[in-house]
């Protein structure tokens, strides 16, 4: 790579690939199997890993890895759960710590050395979790308040009678159209983004790095700062599958007391 | 005039998710500050604050390189 980019000093040509080869791969298996399952399955396994191990020989005074993995469920359980939907949305702690550190994981393969390739950056995986959330959240609502769920979304309480005519249109695809929709594209559009800023990053640096005097400073430079890149997509990352966590939890805790 | 009309749809999408968010963290910070009791309850908020404005931003910032550019 930094041949040919230090060819092109000289007349070589180097085309950029598209946008879209960072994200496409091709399959290598039966059903479709690429580089993107196989990392998938390699994140689900060592977050599974971390859980089985720690809670395997579970004590009451717990040894080093199972205070971790107690921090991260009593993270979700305190945080997240009891304070926003409260002591009714305990049933719901599963299902949470398991959606954070299915999506905590596969974030954070955007930033493991050899891989660089954060799976949720294929839509698809976004729009699945984005769908347990919805139908989750719908069928909770039904299920607690019957046809009735319909009209307190439709017509929130405490808003003089006119306003219903605006409000209820919005209110409705806010809740059943955007809510699904915005999930998805929020953890997708953030993985996409940080992956295509750290790879302009990058390949900047292998660029610059090949040139001559005055170029080389500019590759010296973008070599010195990229650890900051790293550390916000770092912190992106974990903020992204935060958010997506606690979206959800407001979202059952509106499903399961509307207007609290 | 060469150039690409993504870029110049990103440039004004991000107009006002950045105010909005200017605006919103400005505020939680000065909550804050008034009743240090309260940040824990502040921050929270102000995450899903952020994310909800955030996704508009970055809904142009794909667009922009999905449809076309890139």
């Amino acid at each position: 790579m930094t041949a040919l980019l230090a060819a092109v000093e000289y007349g070589g040509d180097f085309t950029l690939p598209e946008v879209g080869e960072l994200f496409n791969f091709p399959a290598f298996g039966p059903l479709g199997i690429n580089r993107a399952i196989v990392l998938i399955f390699i994140a689900t396994f060592f977050a599974g890993l971390l859980f089985v191990l720690a809670f395997s020989n579970a004590k009451i005074i717990p040894g080093k890895l199972q205070l971790v993995a107690e921090a991260i469920v009593e993270f979700i359980r305190e945080q997240i759960v009891l304070q926003i939907i409260g002591p009714d949305g305990l049933k719901f702690v599963p299902l949470l710590v398991t959606m954070f550190m299915f999506i905590w994981f596969n974030n954070l393969l955007e930033i493991t050395p050899f891989v660089n390739f954060p799976t949720t950056s294929r839509i698809a995986l976004p729009i699945f979790l984005a769908a347990i959330s919805y139908v989750l959240f719908v069928f909770l609502g039904f299920r607690h308040h019957g046809m009735g769920y319909l009209k307190d979304v439709a017509f929130p309480p405490g808003v003089p009678k006119g306003i219903y005519v605006l409000l209820t249109p919005i209110e409705l695809v806010s809740t059943f159209v955007l809510r699904p929709f915005t999930l998805a594209i929020r953890l997708f559009a953030n993985m996409v983004a940080g992956h295509i800023l750290l790879t302009i990053v990058f390949l900047a640096i292998h660029a610059f790095l090949a040139l001559k005097f005055p170029g080389i400073i500019v590759g010296v430079l973008t070599f010195a700062v990229s650890p900051l890149a790293v550390g916000f997509e770092l912190f992106i990352a974990s903020l992204q599958a935060y958010i997506f966590v606690i979206l959800t939890a407001v979202y059952i805790s509106g499903a399961l007391h509307p207007e609290h | 005039m060469e150039g690409s009309l993504n870029a110049i749809g990103y440039g004004l999408a991000a107009i006002g998710p950045g105010i909005g968010i200017g605006i919103m963290i400005g505020k939680a910070v000065e909550a804050m500050a008034r009743q240090p009791e309260a940040a824990g309850m502040v921050r929270t908020n102000m995450f899903i604050g952020i994310a909800i404005i955030e996704a508009l931003a970055l809904l142009g910032f794909v667009l922009a390189f999905a449809l076309g550019g890139g």
